[in-house]
């Protein structure tokens, strides 16, 4: 979706602004926010592509007011209400009203260690052969879909060069509508700044997306 | 602090914001402890690993190896994610690892403009600054004035080339080894290595600045 997450290239945010001996979290909401994120996932069945989703979809002002852990806050809490995990009434009660629903399992403490570590690559076996390969020009294509992709708009109707093959991994745009992992080939794909930004832009500079294949034409 | 914004300009308006948010967390951990979904003990533990344990430590050994030993390093620019987990690093975020290392004619920096993807088990999570909007929108148009803004000035000819994390590749900058360190051990080169000088926007602390 062409969402407010979408920033690549936007301007009048201001200068970057590093914060000395920045804490990991600057408040203890923020630690529990994260950790029940992380936690409700194993419950909850959602994928990482969903949770992106959830966070992107809201309207553009909304998200850009939002502080990082507030954005995420409130995609943990559509995800648990489109489930029906939870219900508006318990939220606003602060306590369960209603039967749990059942799900196949929860994250005990003695998991952790493991479910971090093991993560959740993305990487599939797969028959196809990749249509492209090193050195191959290619135009990243114009589409505007109203769900989930990770193709950011500044790179749409651009050309670029495929400089590595990466692999082939989890498509998220199906992935994220539950609609199935659709593994596609992945490719480095590398833009000249030139070519993304007009002829004004620093020639010294470069810029590469990780796009799947269906994202590409070959020129 | 809002996702496009800075820290002083709505000071006291997050301020009761923040409370509200924080009544919101704590009701929604109830709710969801007294259903069962969760072990607020796994809550603690999720916590202290990204607190304590998992950090930028982790990727100044990862960078420091790589400055004194050959094959490491031939490894870590092959196949990273293995050559990290050698160091006993892996976890979620960090999947899939891609090292990129700097060369007198090439800087290499990483964003995600889409929203925050970062190599967590080398550099723990995300700085607030590397998820706000600033950086997001502009180190892909205009990554030397995001540098100035970390007060780096590179040479006019070095490229850059910036990296957009889309996919589930998470990228390391493995920054160049500072002159005058011929001789130290892994361990004193480690404490030359930033945070940002792995992310891109610095670069690594110069011997005669160590404390």
């Amino acid at each position: 979706m062409n969402g407010a997450h979408d920033l690549g290239g936007m301007h009048g945010f201001g200068p970057v602004e590093p914060e000395p001996d920045e804490p990991v979290f600057h408040a203890a909401w923020e630690k529990r926010a994260f950790a029940l994120t992380l936690a409700m996932a194993t419950p909850g069945g959602w994928n990482i592509d969903m949770s992106r989703f959830a966070r992107e979809n809201r309207p553009p002002a909304e998200y850009l007011a939002m502080s990082y852990y507030q954005v995420w806050f409130a995609a943990l809490e559509t995800m648990l209400k489109q489930r029906a995990l939870v219900a508006d009434d318990e939220i606003a009660a602060g306590h369960s009203l209603h039967a749990p629903k059942k799900v196949a399992r929860t994250l005990s403490p003695s998991d952790v260690a493991q479910v971090l570590y093991r993560g959740g690559p993305t990487e599939r076996e797969t028959n196809a052969k990749a249509a492209f390969k090193g050195g191959d020009k290619v135009r990243a294509k114009t589409i505007n879909p109203l769900t989930h992709t990770r193709l950011p708009r500044y790179v749409r109707g651009h050309v670029g060069t495929i400089e590595h093959v990466i692999g082939c991994h989890v498509f998220p745009d199906s992935n994220a509508l539950g609609a199935g992992e659709d593994p596609q080939w992945l490719y480095t794909v590398r833009f000249d700044g030139r070519e993304l930004w007009g002829a004004d832009t620093d020639p010294t500079v470069s810029v590469s997306v990780d796009a799947w294949e269906p994202y590409l034409e070959r020129i | 602090m809002p996702m496009s914004g800075h820290h002083d300009r709505h000071h006291d308006h997050d301020h009761s914001e923040l409370s509200e948010t924080q009544l919101r967390v704590r009701a929604l951990e109830t709710v969801l402890t007294e259903k069962g979904y969760v072990d607020p003990a796994a809550l603690d533990l999720l916590i202290e690993t990204y607190e304590k344990k998992v950090g930028p430590r982790n990727g100044a050994h990862v960078v420091a190896k790589a400055w004194v030993d050959p094959s490491y390093r031939a490894r870590l620019f092959k196949d990273a994610t293995p050559a990290i987990a050698e160091l006993g690093y892996a976890c979620r975020q960090g999947e899939h690892i891609v090292a990129l290392e700097n060369t007198p004619n090439q800087h290499n920096m990483v964003v995600c403009t889409l929203c925050s993807c970062y190599p967590w088990p080398v550099l723990g999570l995300p700085p607030v600054w590397y998820k706000s909007a600033p950086y997001r929108s502009r180190v892909v148009a205009d990554p030397r004035a995001v540098l100035a803004e970390f007060g780096v000035t590179l040479p006019a000819e070095t490229k850059i080339r910036v990296w957009d994390s889309t996919s589930e590749i998470r990228y390391l900058v493995i920054p160049m080894r500072p002159a005058g360190t011929e001789g130290w051990s892994e361990d004193q080169l480690a404490e030359l290595v930033t945070r940002d000088s792995m992310i891109g926007t610095g670069l690594p602390n110069r011997p005669e600045n160590l404390k």
